[in-house]
């Protein structure tokens, strides 16, 4: 038996088909969900993928969140579904209130692309049990809004709490406070954050390196073994 | 305030002698009398707008077209041409059921008066050239022109140019994955923003643009119909036929990839539920264009009720609303029954979509408004019957003088620390630095089948997950070399980008091109063209692959200062397993490192002569397309065969450039000794074409000398991978640290 891995697309979704490919690289089944629809067809997780929703109009995230979909995956989160946001998926889980802080432009006013070093924070996360803490990765990064920012209590609770999962290294892209590249709620079922793992899991494609493979094989591990 | 009566076909008729500002449109005299002559009596107002957008040099060619067809009358046998010259994009045939559509156009002139929409909308219209054949578009890339890299001017373009291909086609989610940036100041006041685009389909989906099946229906999709882009129309408009109106609107167009993208996804779907019998999208000349192209190249006539176009703008009149080029609409061609099924399709994807028409018994293309037929035409005289134009053309009274000035007699480092100083200077130098600045501002993974991508030879996409198949593109161009011989200096263009895509393993197939100059009233000018188009069409012809379409950027040009004649070539190639593709990166010590071919002096146009002497002059490299061809295939052969690691092309700044870009990439060193025959200068420097590095694994040196050897390719060993230094024996050695240093600071200097 394998798990039911959920994909939003959301109107200016781009990296849907990619994060569907991701799933099944890992062994997992990829299914399609629409943001119109409510229904999350029984899925056992959920990803929210990269893109420009809504084009990214008023806020990165901010029309997404109010979609139909939406109404499902929040109320699920919280009831412990794991839920994944992966660049736009992240930023609107912000907006969402499912993870705390938002994003702001980058400090350098581009889009920046690259391949990124990042350090596993939190290695306790749904999504991220298949590395090890302290593991070092690349990942490619691309994005025009990824400055993470939050209040000062918000970050010392993330801190304190160890729900930074992933931090920039090396080079911190886009000026995000406290170099996080990515964050985890209390319970560890809910993961966000701007690098795109699903572009790193083949050594053929893109940096030619596969470090974002385990996002979706530690996910995959904890549904069958559930 | 009276209204002037609604021009309509009656009106015009009854009224032969109203005064129409056909002038002030663009066309000649003679032009206009010729549209008189066709119709039998004056045009209406719409009429004489969509003659006069149609008939543009842009959308007509006519200045060159009569050279353009050489393209088809020297086209190569070629099995894989699909689709040819005349439609919205060329196909070719790359193997297991999957056809490639490619396109590079120009989107020049919008881009210097308005950098960020100019190139965004550059993206956009060639994007939606790829959709109408009925691909999937898979990736973009861009090859660009600015004028000198310290000139303030450029530093207001480049950063906008940049920012809309990136803002524009990461919003699409297609990867940009090649392309070139070049600084000379002849693009000062003209820059040149090629954009170029591929898309994949399978040989049942591809797409015509023509409208057949009376009773069919025209639906317009996409965006709302607004004033942008409209230039001449406002002056018919709003100075003849109604004075009340606003007259001035901005002439570049807006763009909004958001549409864009929906437009994409909602028009792939239709495809697939095949429900399009025709389909063409809205560019240059908008309505005008669509109408009249889809219905002169079907069986039959068209219809259109133009108040059912849904406007941005109610106040806007039929003649503007034809000549809108608003951006991310399409137009396409529906049977009756299947008409709900798109509209459905449409509302999914939160399209507007609208019935705006049907294919008719007739010939004729009727427009109607307000219940009057402001258009009656023959649609093919509208699209392809316009003029065309044997424009005077005529060797340069400087061109002598020109290439009498030999770059081969400018001085010559004379010691080693001299030789050194200038490799420094040349790696350094705006247009041999590394461009990362720039393309770090692109996506290059989304889609998740990027193989390779800028710095790399040439972009390369994998076309099927199974079987691993892929599609690898480059493109180049060398104004310099083209202003001093621009027959050779076109066959130039054409020969490193073949290069390139055979460097990274792919087979060559086919070619497409945008040809930037100045203007074609200048018989200089006329002639580089002439020359250029020439030298395209037969070294096409020699090397095999047929030119599948492309784009002609004329009145590139300031005052009398003409840009240096810059055709710009795109070659697509194929490669049956991505898995087999050879990087540019050095991959492991210890490795031999190979030239490729013969070095001659060849200084003429060089990036040495340029950095060093601020000198153009002389000949440029000379062309071999059969050693380009057999270079070619070596290349291929090696890379199937896993007989080489890594593999660069040779151009603008010679051998050494080569070396430190893969050196750099690689992060590893290089030692090179100077082969017998050569000095180190011309070793280094030497821009002769047909050359390329590699990198042969110890234990494939014997078997990789064997083929070059039988098939005749001279194969000289001139090195080997090692250490963090990049030293040629006996002169200098260079710390990769350092070279890194010079290559990458530059740009973000300059432009940051």
């Amino acid at each position: 038996m394998t798990a039911r891995i959920g994909v939003v697309t959301f109107p200016g979704s781009l990296d849907d088909r990619d994060t569907q490919r991701a799933i099944r690289v890992a062994g997992a089944e990829p299914v399609a969900l629409w943001h119109k629809d409510k229904d999350l067809k029984q899925v056992d997780a959920v990803v929210l993928c990269g893109g420009f929703s809504y084009g990214d109009y008023l806020r990165a995230g901010a029309i997404a969140r109010f979609s139909p979909v939406m109404d499902t995956v929040i109320d699920q989160a919280r009831a412990g579904l794991p839920v994944l946001g992966i660049c736009n998926g992240f930023q609107i889980l912000t907006e969402a209130h499912l993870l705390p802080g938002g994003m702001l432009g980058n400090d350098h006013l581009h889009f920046i692309c690259r391949d990124q070093k990042l350090r596993v924070e939190n290695a306790d996360t749904a999504w991220t049990t298949d590395y090890t803490a302290g593991q070092e990765i690349h990942i490619p990064l691309k994005n025009m809004d990824g400055r993470y920012v939050a209040d000062q209590r918000t970050l010392d609770e993330l801190e304190g709490e160890g729900r930074i999962a992933f931090r920039y290294l090396d080079v911190n892209p886009n000026g995000s406070l406290n170099d996080i590249a990515g964050i985890t709620n209390a319970a560890g079922n809910v993961v966000g954050l701007m690098p795109h793992p699903e572009h790193a899991v083949e050594s053929l494609i893109g940096t030619g390196r596969t470090d974002g493979l385990p996002f979706f094989t530690s996910i995959l591990k904890k549904l069958v073994n559930a | 305030m009276s209204r002037t009566p609604l021009d309509t076909v009656e009106h015009a008729a009854a009224t032969p002698d109203v005064e129409l500002p056909w002038a002030e449109l663009g066309l000649k005299k003679d032009e206009y009398e010729r549209v008189v002559e066709i119709l039998g009596r004056r045009p209406t107002g719409a009429e004489l707008a969509m003659y006069s957008v149609m008939w543009s040099e842009h959308c007509s060619y006519k200045s060159s077209k009569v050279h353009l067809r050489q393209f088809g009358e020297k086209a190569p046998e070629s099995d894989a041409m699909l689709v040819g010259i005349g439609e919205n994009a060329g196909v070719v045939d790359v193997g297991q059921g999957y056809a490639v559509t490619f396109k590079v156009e120009s989107h020049n002139h919008p881009s210097y008066v308005e950098p960020y929409q100019g190139a965004a909308t550059g993206v956009g219209g060639i994007v939606r050239d790829i959709i109408a054949m009925g691909a999937r578009p898979v990736a973009v890339v861009d090859p660009l022109r600015f004028g000198a890299a310290d000139h303030p001017d450029t530093k207001r373009v480049l950063p906008g140019v940049v920012a809309g291909i990136g803002g524009y086609g990461n919003c699409l989610g297609l990867p940009n994955i090649g392309g070139e940036v070049v600084f000379d100041a002849c693009y000062q006041g003209n820059p040149l923003v090629n954009a170029g685009a591929i898309g994949v389909m399978r040989h049942e989906d591809i797409h015509l643009a023509k409208a057949s099946g009376a009773g069919n229906k025209v639906i317009l999709y996409g965006a709302r119909t607004g004033g942008d882009g409209i230039g001449g129309a406002s002056i018919l408009a709003s100075e003849t036929f109604d004075d009340a109106k606003p007259s001035k609107r901005p002439a570049v167009q807006v763009g909004d990839p958001f549409q864009e993208k929906l437009l994409i996804e909602c028009t792939l779907e239709a495809f697939a539920e095949k429900l399009v019998v025709g389909i063409q999208d809205l560019g240059a000349a908008g309505l005008s264009c669509a109408t009249s192209e889809l219905a002169s190249n079907g069986s039959g006539g068209m219809r259109v009720t133009l108040d059912d176009v849904p406007l941005r703008d109610s106040t806007l009149s039929p003649e503007e609303i034809l000549m809108s080029e608003s951006q991310e609409r399409m137009c396409a061609v529906v049977e009756p029954e299947k008409v709900d099924r798109f509209l459905e399709i449409c509302d999914k994807w939160d399209v507007i979509a609208t019935v705006i028409g049907e294919v008719t018994d007739g010939d004729r293309l009727e427009i109607f408004w307000h219940g009057g037929k402001i258009v009656d035409v023959d649609p093919r005289t509208v699209a392809h019957d316009g003029p065309v134009y044997e424009r005077p053309y005529a060797r340069p009274s400087w061109q002598d003088e020109l290439q009498a000035d030999d770059a081969n007699k400018l001085p010559r480092p004379r010691t080693s620390d001299e030789l050194k100083d200038q490799v420094l200077k040349l790696v350094g130098s705006p247009n041999q630095a590394s461009k990362q600045w720039i393309t770090q501002q692109y996506d290059h993974f989304v889609q998740g089948n990027t193989v390779l991508a800028q710095p790399e030879d040439s972009g390369m996409i994998r076309v099927d997950e199974e079987t691993g198949l892929g599609v690898a593109i480059a493109t180049d161009g060398n104004g310099r070399y083209a202003k001093l011989d621009p027959y050779t200096g076109a066959q130039l263009a054409l020969a490193e980008a073949y290069r390139n895509v055979a460097t990274t393993g792919a087979k060559p197939l086919a070619v497409s091109d945008c040809l930037n100059f100045g203007s074609p009233e200048d018989p200089a000018v006329m002639w580089q063209f002439a020359e250029a188009v020439r030298g395209l069409a037969d070294g096409c012809q020699q090397l095999g692959t047929p030119v599948t379409g492309g784009n002609v950027s004329l009145y590139n040009q300031t005052g009398e200062a003409a840009i240096h004649p810059t055709p710009v070539v795109a070659v697509l190639g194929v490669i049956d397993d991505v898995a087999r593709r050879t990087p540019v990166a050095f991959q492991e010590d210890g490795q031999l490192l190979y030239l490729l071919g013969d070095t001659r002096e060849e200084f003429g146009g060089s990036a040495w002569s340029q950095v060093i002497h601020d000198h153009l002059g002389g000949l440029p490299p000379k062309v071999d397309l059969e050693r380009e061809r057999l270079l070619g295939e070596i290349l291929i052969s090696a890379s199937r065969d896993g007989m080489i690691d890594s593999a660069h092309d040779l151009s603008d700044g010679g051998l050494i450039q080569a070396v430190v870009e893969s050196a750099l990439l690689g992060r590893k060193g290089a030692r090179l000794i100077v082969p017998d025959g050569l000095d180190a200068f011309t070793f280094l420097f030497s821009e002769s074409a047909g050359r390329a590095i590699v990198a042969v694994p110890r234990s494939e040196e014997v078997r990789f000398n064997d083929m070059c050897g039988a098939r005749g390719l001279p194969a000289t060993r001139i090195g080997v991978i090692d250490g963090d230094t990049v030293e040629v024996q006996g002169e200098f050695a260079l710390p990769l640290a350092d070279l890194r240093e010079t290559h990458e600071a530059t740009i973000p200097a300059l432009l940051a």
